[in-house]
């Protein structure tokens, strides 16, 4: 978690679909699996496109939508198509999302022995009444059947999602999740709060006041609490929304989109960065699919980030962490020696418990994490 | 002159008054209806959009009579708002006649009976006209009633109108060529001319308005302001159509603009005589004041490497705002700035909102207040308008400050609530009578720093928007004045402290510290908002930090969309002024004067 971040990019493969839209989704999805096919040879034509132009890679991220639509086979003709047009390299670390309820355990070790070496369980929630709530299509059995199958399967890097400050959940009742998922003892785990946002069903759900949203002072209790249990099990807490069983079992993937390392995305709405440069694909499937018809890569804007920019994308996004800023990296990499020129500030925010400056790095501490907006609008 | 005439339409705020002013220049073909905007006399943005006439204009409209003849009717427009009654009296004073407008719906109102008295004062024909005759809410038998018992004026003689969609206007143009009588003096005599108004032009500098009494002036003439004495050769003189007509001369009767070399608008004071250098008259024209600030407020720039920006802006907007007058100041919080006077608060928010519109700055204004006298205790009178000057208690003999008589009126049901609101703003020696069965008109002497803390909005709201208010300043009065500070976080904050009277400091603290919780977001830490006077502290409130703001996900590499959205709130930091640790708004400095509105 140190030094120099990896030179290596990482490759996102985006599965744009789901059987149905959970209540607090707004990734790019589509309901209708039929075309799956077709979507897979796109997605072969768009990895022809980009081919050369990457060096290999050693992060897979296959999301979604649903990637365990897929069945193993699917999976592992677009590892292999992957691995011909880019080249993984030995030792990458590749993972698929999965929701508990589509894959058993045979199909999981299949996935294994393609080379998969992380699964991340979208479980959100232990208390079936909850996963009601949020259009999830699996139960809390299933969750717990999933997690020992990917175990048994032969996964030793299981990461699990789940989702706090949902309308009325007492704090109890997330504990007993977050517990839950504790003592499965995944090497790592995603703690999001549930945004109710404009174009989500939920969301629309609370624009028209039919459910209610919890107040600031509640989610920071969850945020700082579920930080001190989780802590105390002996996870780190190494991004705001993140924790590692171990230094080691953090998301390199994920990393690469917090530390301007090129990442290569591929499939509708994906995004992809290098260089100052990041672009996205289309949205919609028609979009994407029309301009792999004319031969065309399906990307549908992009921007030239200027080095004020990137410094700011570094600033921001460095104060999610807890490692924080290498502040004389920083100011080699962008330019900007931040204790000079916000010197006041960072006190401020220093005596008011926000962030540290510790060994040259500019740390936020729990409750840092917990504004860490507002901390980068210095 | 037999062929002049010179009026004015006067009516209480939103009563049609620039609508027909615009029909009355499209019926005598001043303007085409291709060239048609929405009231061509009020032809600034804010005048505009405010629906409120700022500046006086006049244009002169060619008439074809029913009588066969051809007049010029000189229509001299006025300011619509009680902040400007001094800039109305004086194109009163040009005028022989006024168009008394009144809403059919809404009848006499407070500034219909101000501005019938200030015809009166200068004899002037009065000829009563009920616009908005098509509104279904109109009730044409209760304002004829009205005109007859409250305004005193022969119901027989009213005319009636939709300005709106143009119905009535040519009764009302043969009524002005009938009723109002041609201006009278002598083109041979000395010159005397009023000056009812002025602007700037880029190319031309000060562009007059003004009403010749007697006389005749041409290109080419030695004039004399008599006011300030000083002296300008004349370079062109003309009426005024849609745009400036070049005439060989004014004379008696007339009115029109003189262009003489004048490089501020602030060199010429409205209401002061134009006389001939050479052949001057022995006193000037009756009724001239000089305009003066009642309201005082200090500008800063958000960013304080504007500074030089706003020191240009203001030297340019001065150009064309006589009454409006600034000196620099500076201020420990905010820095380097200035203080300015103003007319009344409409007139701080109109100078505001032109400079952030047309210069493009931000600024922030400080707590706006009076001008408050002092005795000292070594018997010398000092006047305070900035509460950083406040000489400190011990130092002072007496305070007195500025009251005025409010009148107000209303439906006698609203009586209670107005008289509760005038006592709670230490109004004394009220006065009532009814103008007519169901309304009341009463007059109280207060306080101007009531009046500018938050009255009018509150009169608004306890009369349910049926009253209507007016109100002149009458003379100075003893106070007991204290200095109420507000500390943000412990430290002083200038621009936020104002002279209060004593027994309403504690008030006045508790409102300020609440309008300020409301209007500073929240931020990083707990902010600490107090009031106090000497070192006491009298109120105070906090601000609780954001407890959590942070997006969960940053997620799937679309780092894009959160960046913008955090880009977004710096620049909205940028319109905020950082004191201390704390970024206060813009919008917090005003609201201080405001009380919760919900009480």
């Amino acid at each position: 978690m140190t030094g120099k971040p990896p030179a290596s990019p990482g490759l996102y493969i985006h599965i744009p679909f789901c059987l149905t839209r959970c209540g607090y989704c707004d990734f790019f999805s589509c309901t209708d699996t039929g075309s799956m096919g077709d979507f897979l040879q796109a997605l072969f034509q768009e990895m022809a496109l980009w081919h050369d132009e990457f060096p290999p890679f050693d992060t897979v991220y296959i999301g979604g939508g649903t990637p365990s639509l897929l069945c193993p086979g699917d999976m592992g003709r677009l590892l292999d198509r992957a691995r011909e047009v880019f080249g993984i390299l030995p030792g990458a670390e590749i993972t698929v999302e999965a929701n508990p309820a589509d894959w058993g355990r045979n199909e999981l070790r299949e996935l294994r022995s393609l080379g998969v070496t992380r699964i991340n369980l979208g479980v959100q929630s232990f208390d079936d009444r909850e996963l009601e709530f949020l259009g999830r299509r699996h139960d809390s059995a299933q969750a717990l059947a999933a997690l020992s199958s990917a175990r048994s399967a032969g996964f030793d890097s299981v990461g699990l999602d789940l989702i706090y400050g949902l309308p009325g959940q007492g704090f109890a009742s997330w504990r007993a999740s977050l517990e839950q998922a504790l003592a499965f003892g995944p090497e790592h785990l995603s703690c999001y709060e549930l945004e109710l946002k404009g174009d989500t069903p939920l969301g629309l759900k609370f624009g028209k006041g039919e459910i209610e949203g919890r107040s600031e002072e509640d989610l920071r209790e969850f945020f700082l609490k579920t930080s001190e249990l989780a802590e105390g099990a002996g996870y780190l807490h190494y991004e705001v929304s993140n924790y590692a069983r171990e230094p080691g079992t953090t998301s390199r993937h994920n990393r690469k989109y917090w530390d301007h390392t090129p990442y290569l995305g591929l499939g509708p709405s994906a995004h992809s960065f290098r260089g100052a440069r990041r672009w996205w694909n289309h949205g919609s499937i028609e979009g994407y699919l029309g301009s792999l018809r004319a031969g065309e890569k399906p990307v549908r804007g992009s921007e030239d980030l200027s080095a004020a920019q990137l410094a700011f994308e570094a600033l921001f996004l460095g104060l999610r962490m807890k490692e924080g800023i290498d502040l004389e990296e920083y100011r080699l990499r962008y330019g900007v020696d931040l204790l000079w020129e916000k010197g006041p500030q960072i006190r401020d925010r220093e005596e008011a418990g926000l962030v540290r400056v510790i060994s040259g790095r500019l740390c936020p501490t729990r409750e840092g994490m917990a504004v860490a907006d507002a901390l980068a609008v210095l | 002159m037999k062929d002049i005439r010179n009026f004015s339409i006067i009516a209480h705020i939103d009563h049609g008054k620039s609508t027909l002013a615009d029909r009355l220049i499209m019926k005598t073909g001043g303007c085409d209806t291709r060239n048609y905007k929405d009231q061509m006399l009020d032809n600034m943005d804010i005048e505009r959009e405010r629906g409120i006439t700022i500046k006086s204009q006049a244009i002169t409209l060619p008439y074809k009579a029913k009588d066969g003849k051809t007049y010029s009717l000189n229509l001299i427009d006025t300011p619509g708002h009680v902040d400007f009654s001094y800039e109305v009296s004086r194109s009163l004073a040009s005028c022989e006649g006024v168009l008394l407008l009144i809403d059919a719906a809404q009848g006499v109102q407070a500034q219909t009976l101000a501005n019938l008295y200030l015809a009166m004062e200068h004899n002037l024909e009065v000829i009563p006209v009920i616009n908005k005759i098509d509104l279904p809410s109109a009730d044409i038998e209760r304002v004829i009633e009205q005109i007859d018992s409250e305004l005193g004026l022969d119901p027989d003689t009213h005319l009636r109108c939709s300005a709106k969609e143009g119905t009535g206007i040519e009764d009302i143009l043969e009524a002005v060529v009938e009723r109002i009588p041609p201006p009278t003096g002598d083109p041979d005599a000395r010159l005397a001319a009023l000056i009812f108004d002025a602007h700037y032009d880029a190319y031309r500098g000060t562009v007059i308005n003004c009403r010749v009494f007697d006389g005749t002036v041409k290109a080419g003439d030695s004039i004399r302001f008599m006011f300030n004495g000083s002296v300008y050769r004349v370079e062109e003189v003309g009426h005024f159509g849609l745009s400036r007509q070049k005439r060989d001369e004014l004379s008696a009767g007339e009115v029109g603009y003189v262009i003489a070399g004048v490089k501020t608008v602030s060199s010429v004071s409205i209401g002061d005589t134009i006389t001939n250098n050479d052949r001057p008259v022995d006193n000037p024209l009756p009724g001239f004041k000089e305009a003066k600030p009642v309201v005082f407020a200090s500008i800063y720039p958000i960013a304080s490497d504007d500074y030089e920006d706003l020191a240009e802006a203001m030297e340019k907007y001065k150009l064309n705002d006589a009454a409006f007058i600034y000196e620099k100041d500076s201020s420990v919080a905010l820095g380097q700035g200035f203080r300015c006077g103003f007319l009344g608060l409409l007139h701080l928010d109109i100078v505001q909102e032109r400079l952030e519109r047309e210069y493009d700055l931000n600024i922030i204004l400080s707590v706006p207040s009076v001008r408050y006298r002092f005795t000292l205790k070594g018997g010398e009178v000092i006047y305070v308008d900035n509460p950083a000057h406040y000489p400190g208690p011990m130092a002072i003999d007496k305070g007195e400050e500025p009251y005025i008589r409010a009148s107000m009126m209303m439906p006698d049901r609203y009586l209670g609530a107005v008289m509760t609101l005038c006592i709670e703003k230490r109004g004394v020696n009220s006065n009532m009578h009814y103008p007519g069965p169901g309304r009341v008109e009463l007059t109280y002497e207060m306080p101007l720093s009531e009046v500018i803390f938050d009255f009018y909005d509150r009169f608004k709201s306890v009369t349910q928007g049926y009253g209507s208010f007016d109100y002149e300043l009458i003379d100075y009065r003893e106070s007991n004045l204290v200095l109420l500070d507000i500390l943000v976080n412990g430290e002083k904050v200038d621009a936020l402290s104002q002279i209060v009277h004593r027994d309403r400091a504690r008030a006045r603290g508790v409102q300020a510290c609440d309008r300020l919780r409301e209007e500073i977001p929240r931020q990083m830490y707990k902010i600490a908002i107090q009031g106090a006077i000497g070192g006491e502290i009298i109120s105070r409130s906090t601000i609780s930090p954001f407890r959590k703001d942070v997006t969960a996900k940053c997620y799937g590499g679309d780092i894009t969309r959160k960046r913008k959205l955090l880009e977004k709130q710096k620049e909205g930091k940028k319109r905020m002024k950082m004191v201390g640790s704390v970024s206060i708004p813009q919008s917090a400095f005003l609201a201080v004067l405001k009380s919760d509105t919900n009480s």
